[in-house]
């Protein structure tokens, strides 16, 4: 049983990103779903399930619950799932396998959070013993990613440099981005390190804000507000947990979960039109694509030079900015943002007719990663 | 020694399962878990071998001497109690017989480390009760 092109998202949306003081988590939470639904013209008696990536900044038990009692619903699934940043593929993952098995028929998953002008919650707390050793949060355990990257491959800051400037440039062609100014390879190598060899300018931003995809099966599809973006192939992949213990900190999650989407969707790399892949760091999407097989394993340094994932370029990556330039949020603006492309919606910064999209999710510290391929 | 050490200190989820750890990098030994049903050597501590699932583990001595897998260079530590200290060097070490361990690297310059590098263990006596496991280039 194949879940290719079963099943489509029918309405996506996003808030405002940035610094929003004043906005919980939940409020943007409800705001996304909301938008979405209203994207895809269902009103909220068409739910019957509601699925939530957790709020990093503060989380809550039974915060699905907490959402679906804030949008006015009682599904028959509220779910909230912790796979980090690949969270939000996941929850799509999960959709379409309800709505297979005939348990629901329509599902909303939303995220949305406060890092920025709410608590930072946990992004400032050891994920273990190591605390006592100065490591925190995300940055150093990427840092430690690059520097083997670099190593093992002769990878460097000025290409990791490429993907953030790439990025800027779609942003600046973004209302809605978090950081628009210009930035050259320049400016990165001038910005100050957080973790050698990660600059500021390799880290995504934190950001205010909330995204939210309702999917739905094609049949109901069908009469709805917008054209279906059918969702052709899915896949995840974990690493698991401790960092140091990996057997190699240069392939990721993407490599597997990649294989099992292109081999549901029967695509392959150069069929891909635009892609938005998770870019908590410069070093993430450049490993994502060699994983994906854009290029073989450690060319990705080259493959990002000269603006060959920019607008132009022959790959257009991260349309919207990513979480580089848009909003540091955790994924769902990407699905959001894949699906504007793939409608034309995308303003200034569309992309030439793109027929098919591809989006990842990557949580934690490469502990998780996911893959969705969707088409017009 | 200090009295004043406000960094975090090792937290033990698991006071059974760490206190050996500690108490032998107070001795100034390391020391790693290995399991007597498979022989396989684990790094962090916990109940269970994550090779076989045997709760039947022992401690063993360990060389002290390994090399860098991976490290950063921090200068924008999340928690504040290490603003003082950066730049400093966080590291991956592995260890000869096998095991990497969360660390961080002293007497070396924060330009001076590459990947592969021999190093060797230093216990540091962070508090009269805590002594942290670092390492030095060897």
């Amino acid at each position: 049983m194949s879940l290719k092109d079963k099943h489509a998202i029918v309405g996506a949306a996003t808030t405002r990103f940035g610094k929003v003081p004043g906005v919980s988590a939940l409020a943007f939470t409800v705001e996304a779903a909301q938008l979405a639904l209203a994207d895809a013209g269902l009103a909220k008696d068409s739910v019957d399930a509601v699925l939530c990536k957790y709020p990093p900044s503060g989380f809550q038990g039974l915060w699905a619950h907490k959402v679906s009692e804030a949008l006015g619903i009682q599904p028959k699934i509220a779910a909230t799932i912790d796979q980090a940043g690949a969270t939000n593929i996941g929850l799509v993952q999960y959709a379409m396998m309800a709505i297979e098995a005939g348990l629901i028929e329509t599902a909303v998953c939303c995220y949305g959070d406060n890092p920025l002008s709410g608590p930072p919650g946990t992004y400032s707390k050891p994920r273990g013993p190591e605390g006592a050793y100065g490591m925190f949060g995300a940055p150093s355990g990427y840092a430690m990613i690059a520097q083997r990257h670099m190593e093992e491959f002769g990878t460097t800051s000025e290409q990791l440099g490429h993907v953030a400037v790439s990025t800027r440039a779609w942003a600046s062609k973004n209302p809605n981005a978090h950081k628009r100014d210009p930035m050259t390879i320049a400016d990165h190598q001038a910005s100050r390190y957080v973790a050698e060899p990660l600059h500021l300018l390799d880290c995504c931003l934190v950001s205010d804000g909330g995204a939210a995809v309702v999917v739905t099966s094609v049949e109901r599809a069908k009469d709805l507000n917008k054209p279906p973006v059918y969702i052709m192939g899915i896949g995840q992949h974990h690493i698991a947990w401790d960092l140091p213990q990996r057997p190699t900190l240069t392939t990721s999650g993407a490599k597997i979960s990649g294989e099992m989407a292109f081999n549901m969707a029967g695509v392959g790399p150069q069929d891909v039109d635009v892609c938005e892949l998770y870019d908590c760091f410069t070093v993430v999407p450049m490993i994502t694509l060699e994983d994906y097989g854009f290029c073989e394993k450690g060319e990705g340094g080259a493959f990002v030079e000269n603006g060959t994932t920019g607008p132009g370029g022959s790959i257009p990556m991260n349309t919207s900015g990513g979480l580089l330039s848009e909003s540091g949020m955790a994924g769902m603006q990407l699905i959001v943002e894949a699906v504007r492309q793939l409608r034309g919606e995308g303003g200034e910064r569309q992309v030439d007719d793109p027929e098919i999209a591809l989006v990842s999710g990557q949580g934690g510290i490469m502990h998780s990663h996911a893959t969705m391929i969707l088409r017009n | 020694m200090t009295t004043e050490y406000n960094k975090p200190l090792p937290r033990l989820v698991n006071e059974a399962v760490s206190r050996p750890f500690w108490d032998a990098a107070k001795r100034h030994e390391l020391v790693m878990p290995r399991c007597l049903n498979c022989s396989n050597m684990f790094f962090y501590p916990r109940e269970q071998c994550p090779n076989c699932y045997s709760d039947n583990t022992e401690w063993v001595p360990v060389s002290g001497k390994g090399r860098v897998y991976s490290y950063t260079v921090v200068y924008q530590p999340a928690n504040r109690a290490f603003q003082e200290e950066t730049p400093y060097i966080f590291a991956i070490v592995q260890l000869n017989e096998g095991p990497r361990i969360p660390t961080n690297l002293l007497e070396c310059e924060i330009d001076g480390v590459e990947l592969e590098m021999p190093v060797e263990v230093v216990f540091d006596d962070v508090t009269d009760d805590v002594t942290l496991v670092k390492f030095k280039p060897a």
